[in-house]
């Protein structure tokens, strides 16, 4: 008991510190966080030095490592036929995918937020497709819904209208995957919704008084405060959407004329399919660039387009 | 002050309309996947009805058995196998991880906590082939270890940041009256923390299972052996087998793989919409 005073006394004394209480004991919290450190260790971080400097090898399971230099990263960016196109199609396809399931959630966020009845009915109706839509299962289906037979084309065919390629028109194809991202909108709404109910109204109703428009009060006041949500799912987004495997490899297996071979499929074809695993670290250790750059830019630009009540203490 | 009154209950029915056929336009696809279940294969390539014309019966339970040696009902007790002690595993490691950053002081903790961030972007595509080479050394492959063991390490960071943020809500003074009482550290997590953060812990189980049951990358690289497939091999076996693709049975076995993620979201859909609102966070 005695020994508990002495602590407490001793924490008392501790004020300035970020934690005060009873629990500042050194030796308990390492044993705490110990199986995230093994972890962290031996699965994120060993894994993460390995494939650096299997960038620079040549080796698969089966033959043993030799040392090559930049031999990888050279062949990447001038020999391989399939290096560019694969980059472009990711490229085009996050700028498809990200900013229109994003547009899209916040729009429908908006209607929704218009204190409408049954707003729980169709918040998990709309949520639905996030769940399901990285299973395979799904991929079937989208891969059934838009062949050249599919229902989608029976459907304008009912309506009228002639007929479209949508999975294998090399035009169209990358879009139509796209339409898969923007399909499962639902997980950004609810986002974009919450941060909706925490603007206060009076601020539109201000807005209103100063004879502001409703377009006007969007771009005034709803995207400012709203920045830092959109902000953080722009992230997410497109980092998923760079390492986006199901869809082609399940509905289109990349192709019609490689517009759809996205980094990802291309990654693991080289790595499990072709056994270059050398050469598929390099290429993971690109696109772990390219992403970190984009990161890094969102961060770095953040400031003149995000908007914190705090002053932006992030 | 009449007109505007009929203005806003109209612009109320046209929302209403938008909405609701919205939602037709998102539930549609999976509506069709259920019945074209019941269809024939030239009515799956001919109609976008809702209800078959004929109703073909039988394709759950051919479907079930397979085209290969085994049935369905393995492949579900498969993925279940492989699913079940990952959540587990990730609930209880991650909770115990979260509670040191958000409740300890020690050195280095914020570099390390800046570590379980910055692996938050880390892509697993970088690490996947280190990855595998070490399984193979360790002869994990073709078994779920890999997907088990590094959930016991609390390696699904997102899961450790969306609980440190959780805890980092509940008062501190609960902690401090609970030590004067003479709570060791362990009883303060298992009296105090646990049973308020419930919800963040079923959120957790939730998200982590439906990204578990649905993925595909991750089982393709590490299990080889059709025995021990999970569903989602299973079911991109059954387009590649057949040449004459039997469709509604392709498509009863792609419903009924999505029965017990759709099941959990319903039950818990209170918790599922909360986590994703409260953490900020993907989905």
């Amino acid at each position: 008991m005695a020994k508990t005073k002495t602590a407490i006394l001793k924490n008392k004394k501790n004020k300035a510190g970020v934690t005060r209480g009873p629990l500042s004991g050194n030796s308990q919290a390492y044993l705490y966080i110990l199986p995230w450190v093994i972890g962290f260790l031996s699965f994120q971080l060993y894994p993460f030095i390995a494939s650096f400097v299997y960038s620079f090898t040549d080796f698969s399971i089966l033959k043993p490592m030799t040392f090559v230099g930049l031999r990888n990263y050279i062949k990447m960016f001038t020999a391989d036929r399939l290096f560019w196109p694969s980059l472009k199609a990711t490229f085009l396809y996050v700028l498809i995918a990200v900013p229109g399931k994003l547009a899209f959630a916040l729009f429908i966020a908006m209607v929704l937020n218009m204190k409408l009845k049954f707003i729980n009915f169709f918040r998990t109706v709309y949520y639905l497709p996030s769940i399901l839509g990285g299973s395979v299962a799904i991929s079937i289906l989208w891969r059934f819904l838009f062949s050249r037979q599919g229902t989608v084309n029976v459907l304008l065919k009912a309506l009228g209208l002639p007929s479209v390629d949508w999975l294998g028109n090399p035009n169209l194809a990358l879009g139509t995957m796209g339409l898969l991202v923007v399909w499962q909108f639902g997980s950004s709404m609810v986002l974009f919704l919450a941060g909706l109910k925490n603007i206060p109204t009076e601020l539109y109703e201000a807005a209103r008084v100063d004879g502001a428009g409703s377009i006007r009060s969007f771009f005034k006041i709803t995207l400012p405060l709203l920045s830092p949500i959109i902000f953080f799912n722009l992230i997410m987004q497109t980092i998923n959407a760079f390492k986006e495997f199901n869809a082609p490899y399940l509905i289109t297996k990349g192709g019609p004329l490689n517009s759809t071979y996205l980094y990802g499929m291309m990654l693991y074809e080289n790595a499990f399919s072709f056994l270059k695993m050398g050469y598929a670290s390099a290429q993971s250790w690109v696109l772990f660039i390219i992403i970190m750059l984009f990161t890094a830019l969102t961060f770095k630009t953040s400031p003149y387009w995000t908007y914190y009540d705090d002053g932006g203490d992030f | 002050m009449k007109t505007s009154k009929v203005k806003k209950t109209a612009r109320l029915i046209c929302s209403y309309i938008f909405l609701s056929i919205l939602g037709i336009i998102m539930v549609y696809p999976l509506l069709w996947m259920f019945s074209a279940s019941f269809k024939t294969n030239n009515e799956i390539f001919s109609s976008f009805s809702l209800i078959p014309r004929q109703i073909v019966k039988g394709s759950f339970a051919a479907g079930w058995k397979g085209s290969g040696q085994y049935s369905f009902g393995l492949y579900f007790s498969n993925t279940f196998l492989m699913v079940l002690p990952t959540v587990l595993l990730t609930i209880i490691s991650s909770l115990l991880v979260a509670y040191g950053f958000a409740r300890f002081k020690f050195r280095f903790k914020k570099v390390l906590f800046a570590l379980v961030l910055a692996s938050l972007m880390l892509p697993t595509e970088v690490i996947i082939i280190p990855r595998y080479m070490l399984f193979n050394s360790l002869s994990w492959l073709d078994s779920y270890l890999p997907f088990i063991v590094p959930a016991a390490f609390a390696t699904y960071s997102f899961f450790i940041f969306m609980l440190v943020q959780y805890i980092r809500g509940i008062p501190r003074e609960l902690d401090e009256s609970a030590f004067i009482d003479g709570c060791s550290s362990f009883r303060i997590l298992t009296r105090i923390i646990i049973p308020l953060c419930k919800p963040a812990l079923i959120s957790v189980a939730i998200f982590q299972f439906v990204w578990r049951w649905n993925d595909f990358l991750n089982p393709l690289i590490y299990i080889s052996s059709v025995r021990k497939y999970p569903l989602s091999l299973a079911l991109r076996m059954t387009l590649d087998v057949t040449d004459t693709i039997a469709w509604n049975q392709v498509m009863s076995m792609s419903v009924l793989s999505l029965v017990p993620p759709v099941l959990l979201f319903f039950f818990t859909q209170k918790y599922f919409v909360e986590g994703v609102a409260t953490t900020g966070l993907k989905g």
